[in-house]
């Protein structure tokens, strides 16, 4: 049971010293994947996975850093920060940055006092809003007054809401002291190789010394301080997470070897994305038909990558400037013109009132599931399926088939139920982009799933995807997701042994082009 | 000759004012301009035009052949 004192010491953040953590992030082996032990989840669907108590207790409200807290909390980010010190293939610097938020997409740039005043306002309306972050469009160090002014006005006023920032990292070693100082509790690095000469099909050129730099020596400045910086960080305490954009036939294999370069030097969480590239982002990527990858391509490197430490699995890729939970933005109610109108009040009593109700509705879910994982204990398979699962959020199956945004998806084992991605679908009721028939867009989106758990389905879909090979199943309605797909699984293996059902291995599926948002 | 920024291609990503070693730039209306008079195409202070080497658009920050050429000192 969630405890006073527990959420208090979010807020207080006075756990232990920072050398202690480092100390945990070290012996930190990362998470295995032949324990069928019911070791989960890594930090996202399940929650702890075998993340230290210590970095649990300082991501577990995290949106970004865990699955499930990606339902119950939000957070923000404010564009203050324009300018960038690099040119990425995948960017088109009339947009935001296409690697932290969405291509395509322009967020309203606002000055420090500006961003305050919104994150405030926003905190203030809704208590689940508990993380500000300041990352693209631009890189918020090579913006370093703009950035750590808004961290300070923030910090003075609500000391409660916690901060990071995103870099590219070239900048990032002249900033780690004031990081430090402003107790900036995680630092995401776009590391995408550490080889210079991958790096030259990434990144045109750099700003530098006064200078642009372009072709391998660009890259090699890039990667030497990336890791200096990495490592930096991790001497100073700060979690620090690294994000790979995964881009076919450019780094794709490299990958791997980054992740181990990273786990090396203290990156508690990688997270990679795949690559999001269309002529219309107009990116050297998206003009040159690079493609990006597809659904099982992302899943089998970040499965490979797994062995070695914690993957992060659940990234929407949001737009810069989204405000809210999953699933919703409320970004147009705080807009810069209304912001500046309300009289804002920071009230931070029911915002942790609020906070405690999450935490008792996060125990329930764990002991559901532990409760259900027990019964198979004794069940030994080789058979992995995949499935889709519409959710609104609150760990349950409980949104309608034809109401989803997207699919997360579970792969079921022996082992439990492991969270393993999302899927972005348009919404099928309201007729998609009309370029395509929608239920076929979601059917491509889930082409490797063996089910899909909803809380409502119409005839009609129901029988497209029974002939599409995907049973669609609605008896799990409002249950919690984990518990459900243990329990479906064990049936599912039952049916295969009496012989009722053959189990087959399912195709590959597609990645929407473009970050989530729901508007 | 001084430099000048192109305002249709201009990102107003602000990138190029902190960088100008005169302060020669500065935002107006949405967009970022170089006052002529202030601009001394880097001379004396870096190899580079430090506006046209940190613009992440090409041909933004151009010559203004409209403009005398900037007298070094001396
Ligand atoms: S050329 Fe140099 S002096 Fe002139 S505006 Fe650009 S940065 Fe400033
Ligand atoms: S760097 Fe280029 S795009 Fe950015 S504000 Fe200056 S002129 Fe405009």
């Amino acid at each position: 049971m969630a405890s006073h004192s527990e959420l208090n010491s979010i807020a207080v953040e006075v756990a232990k010293p920072p050398e202690a953590i480092m100390q945990e992030i070290a012996e930190h082996k990362g998470c295995g994947t032949s324990g069928g032990s019911g070791k989960a989840s890594c930090g996202s669907a399940a929650g702890q996975g075998d993340l230290s108590p210590e970095i649990w207790e300082k991501v577990k409200n995290h949106p970004c850093y865990s699955e499930e807290a990606h339902h119950h909390y939000a957070r923000m980010h404010v564009a203050v920060a324009p300018a960038c010190n690099i040119q990425c293939n995948y960017c088109n610097r009339k947009y935001d940055c296409a690697n932290e938020s969405r291509p395509g997409v322009v967020s309203e740039k606002l000055t420090p006092e500006q961003a305050a005043k919104k994150v405030l306002a926003v905190a203030s309306t809704i208590p689940q809003m508990t993380v500000l972050g300041i990352a693209g469009p631009g890189d918020p160090l090579a913006n370093p007054e703009k950035t750590f002014k808004t961290f300070e006005l923030i910090s003075q006023t609500a000391p409660d809401i916690k901060l990071c920032l995103s870099t590219n990292g070239l900048a990032l070693p002249d900033h780690v002291e004031t990081i430090k100082k402003f107790n900036v509790d995680h630092v995401t690095i776009t590391i995408n190789m550490v080889d210079p000469e991958i790096g030259q099909h990434i990144y045109p050129w750099i700003f530098w010394e006064h200078k642009r730099i372009t072709g391998i020596e660009a890259a090699r400045i890039i990667t030497e301080r990336q890791l200096l910086g990495l490592e930096m960080l991790t001497a100073a305490g700060v979690l620090c997470k690294v994000n790979s954009v995964m881009i076919p036939g450019v780094n794709d294999k490299h990958l791997v070897e980054v992740n181990r370069a990273v786990k090396s030097r203290g990156a508690f969480l990688h997270n990679i994305m795949p690559l999001i590239s269309a002529p219309e982002h107009g990116t050297v990527f998206g003009l040159n038909g690079q493609r990006g990858p597809t659904a099982q391509e992302l899943k089998a490197l970040q499965d490979s990558c797994e062995g070695e430490m914690n993957m992060m699995r659940h990234c929407r890729q949001c737009r810069a400037d989204a405000v809210g939970l999953l699933g919703e933005d409320r970004s147009a109610e705080f807009t810069t013109e209304k912001i500046m109108e309300m009289d804002v009040k920071y009230d931070s009593a029911s915002r942790q009132a609020y906070q405690i109700k999450v935490e008792q509705e996060r125990q329930e879910k764990v002991a559901a599931k532990q409760e259900e994982l027990a019964e198979l204990a004794g069940e030994h398979s080789d058979i992995k399926v995949l499935v889709a699962v519409a959710t609104k959020g609150s760990g349950r199956i409980n949104e309608h088939f034809g109401h989803a945004k997207e699919f997360q998806i579970y792969e079921l084992s022996t082992a439990g139920a492991k969270f393993v991605g999302h899927r972005r679908v348009d919404l099928y009721c309201q007729g998609g982009f009309g370029e395509e028939d929608s239920l076929d867009t979601i059917i491509r989106a889930i082409n490797d799933c063996t089910a899909v758990f909803v809380a409502k389905i119409g005839g009609c879909p129901k029988d497209t995807l029974k002939a599409a090979g995907i049973e669609p199943v609605d008896s799990y309605a409002h249950e919690f997701i984990e518990q459900s797909a243990i329990q479906y699984f064990k049936a599912y293996l039952d049916k295969v042994k009496s012989g009722e059902i053959v189990h087959v291995e399912r195709g590959d599926a597609d990645i929407r082009q473009g970050a989530f948002v729901a508007a | 000759m001084a430099f000048k920024i192109i305002s249709a291609s201009c990102t107003a990503c602000s990138a190029c004012e902190p960088e100008c070693p005169n302060n020669a730039i500065r935002e107006k209306d949405g967009t970022f301009i170089i006052k002529p008079e202030k601009c001394t195409e880097c001379i004396g202070y870096f190899d580079d035009p430090q506006c046209v080497a940190v613009c992440p658009v090409e041909n933004t920050c151009v010559i203004d052949n409209s403009y005398p050429r900037y007298q070094a000192a001396g």
